[in-house]
């Protein structure tokens, strides 16, 4: 099989998947996100002193995070099990298609749909700030900046759901993948527990900090509420870093679902 | 002709559901009112912002947003209530600052929300300027928290000397604002005056874009104003006197005897009283928020119509 014919089966499996979250309705979020930040953005002039765009951009970017967290372990988790259940895959699989090709078209599927919902959230974050602001500032670039790295978080949740789904129950990698979330934006305070603990206790840890996501490195949305800049270096780090965790994943998934018995 | 079982059944889950959805209401209204005083003290159940900190997950810029506006609505809720009881505040500001140092609001309002005495505020300096010194250990290259910590010092603290470290403090900034190492000065020279004061709510009024804090700083340049002319006038009543050996009778008196032209009269346009023993008053007091003098015997100027920090 030709890169060119393995790039279309990957891209097509993308596009379905696409197409199937989108028919499942997952936009319809936007208009809980829509209304939560217009909601906040005209009533915390009221209620509050003084922190309109700040909290136009901690909400925003904080629902846009959580909102795309949700959507990727809910989605992910169901991609091969649903495929299973329904018996489908054997349709797709009798097909010229390997089973690497659909673990990554899923991938880029579920990561798709995250950026088409990132984008349309981040169209609202910017209409909100303009309704408090009245008018952009240099420093509202840096929010984008914060809205790549959330696109990056994803692309790593959407691959651990996907590791999680490739060998276990849905229920099962919920759990698993909620929890390395959970683990991986702690993973400050657990490098700084790794660096005060001495022994065989101190390697674990020194080992579990290094293994579980980094998601607190992704997460500059207070820095770019208060309108910090964000080292080029960092972006590029976090790139890097955020491909490298996700290509770990999903080789990971790819290999647990090669030697999966489907039958 | 007989109503359907399904239409039956609609009918009747219809009324149910507007009924109990009322009456879930109607009862939530009614905790709502006897637990009003609790609502607030809920939210420190959980004091500690480190353990704030590790459940938000890293969003804790949310979370000090959501702090911040609970200490305003705090605040709001006591000083609507004429309550002296403020004794949440401090631990809701400590909480917003820890979970964000860097939210300046809550320093500039949070600690004007402590500091002056009640109903104006909580009456607790000592946490105010426990609030103000977090916030310059935390952001040291922020010269309006030296001059808020500076302000506090002068107008609530009459505290002179720590006044004018502060304002020298923030004016030896790379970055500040031209009237610091003035203030810094004046402090040495001319504390306690009314133009001392008077520039501070210049300052506070060109320093910023936030109408509240502008319409506070006009509020206070007015009640300035009235307090140096009740001063004056009261001095030429003295003066008059001391000339005459009696009291003048109206203000007729002083402008006959060439000490005034024309009728005094506040910022409002209210011309001031003259009584019977010498003492100037307004005529009244109403949108004159701040006023220290030219009040009768005993009476408080007429309360902010909203919450209006007394110092910036």
């Amino acid at each position: 099989m030709n890169s060119g014919g393995m790039n279309a089966r990957i891209g097509y499996i993308a596009f379905n998947t696409f197409r199937e979250a989108v028919r499942d309705r997952v936009l319809y979020n936007l208009i809980a996100f829509a209304l939560l930040l217009s909601g906040a953005a005209i009533l915390v002039g009221e209620v509050s002193i003084d922190i309109e765009r700040l909290v136009v951009v901690n909400l925003g970017l904080t629902a846009v995070s959580l909102f795309g967290v949700i959507i990727a372990i809910l989605i992910g988790i169901g991609l091969v099990s649903k495929e299973i259940e329904k018996r489908t895959l054997y349709t797709v699989l009798s097909r010229p298609v390997r089973r690497w090709e659909f673990v990554v078209g899923k991938f880029f599927g579920l990561t798709g749909t995250l950026v088409v919902n990132t984008f349309f959230m981040a169209v609202g974050v910017f209409l909100a700030l303009l309704y408090v602001a009245h008018k952009f500032e240099k420093m509202d670039a840096w929010v984008l900046v914060a809205l790549y790295f959330i696109v990056l978080q994803f692309l790593i949740v959407c691959a651990l759901a996907l590791f999680f789904s490739s060998f276990s129950t849905p229920l099962m990698s919920a759990v698993f993948t909620f929890a390395l979330f959970v683990i991986g934006s702690l993973a400050e305070d657990l490098r700084g527990f790794a660096i005060i603990t001495q022994g065989v206790a101190g390697l674990l840890a020194k080992a579990i900090a290094y293994l579980v996501p980094n998601l607190s490195a992704l997460n500059m949305i207070n820095q770019v509420a208060h309108g910090d800049a964000i080292p080029s270096r960092l972006i590029l780090y976090n790139t890097v870093y955020a491909l490298l965790y996700s290509a770990m994943a999903i080789s990971g998934a790819v290999l647990i679902f090669q030697r999966r018995n489907l039958k | 002709m007989s109503m359907s079982v399904t239409r039956r059944v609609n009918l009747v889950a219809t009324a149910v559901l507007a009924c109990s959805m009322t009456g879930a209401m109607a009862t939530l209204y009614a905790i709502d009112h006897r637990r009003r005083t609790t609502v607030a003290q809920e939210a420190l159940y959980l004091r500690s912002s480190k353990v704030l900190r590790r459940l938000s997950l890293g969003y804790t810029g949310l979370l000090a947003d959501i702090y911040w506006t609970r200490a305003v609505q705090y605040f709001g809720q006591q000083h609507h209530a004429g309550s002296s009881d403020f004794r949440l505040l401090a631990p809701l500001l400590e909480v917003t600052t820890e979970l964000d140092p860097r939210l300046f609001p809550a320093y500039e309002f949070g600690a004007n929300f402590l500091a002056p005495k009640p109903p104006n505020g909580a009456g607790l300096p000592g946490s105010a300027l426990a609030l103000m010194r977090y916030g310059i250990e935390h952001n040291p290259g922020q010269w309006r928290l030296y001059y808020n910590l500076g302000f506090l010092y002068y107008i609530e603290l009459k505290d002179y000397a720590h006044a004018a470290d502060a304002f020298a403090q923030g004016a030896q900034l790379p970055v500040t604002n031209q009237f610091m190492p003035v203030l810094a000065a004046q402090m040495a020279q001319h504390a306690g005056e009314f133009e001392t004061a008077r520039m501070l709510w210049r300052t506070t009024y060109e320093s910023t874009k936030d109408t509240q804090i502008q319409e506070n700083a006009v509020e206070h340049l007015l009640a300035l104003r009235v307090d140096e002319d009740v001063t004056q006038l009261e001095q030429v009543v003295k003066k008059y006197r001391e000339q005459t050996g009696r009291v003048p009778l109206s203000m007729g008196d002083l402008e006959r005897a060439g000490f005034i032209h024309g009728t005094p009269a506040d910022p409002k346009g209210r011309p001031y009283k003259l009584m019977s023993d010498g003492r100037i008053e307004v005529q009244d007091s109403e949108g004159l928020y701040f006023i220290t003098k030219g009040l009768p015997p005993g009476a408080t100027p007429p309360r902010p119509p909203q919450v209006k920090p007394s110092a910036k």
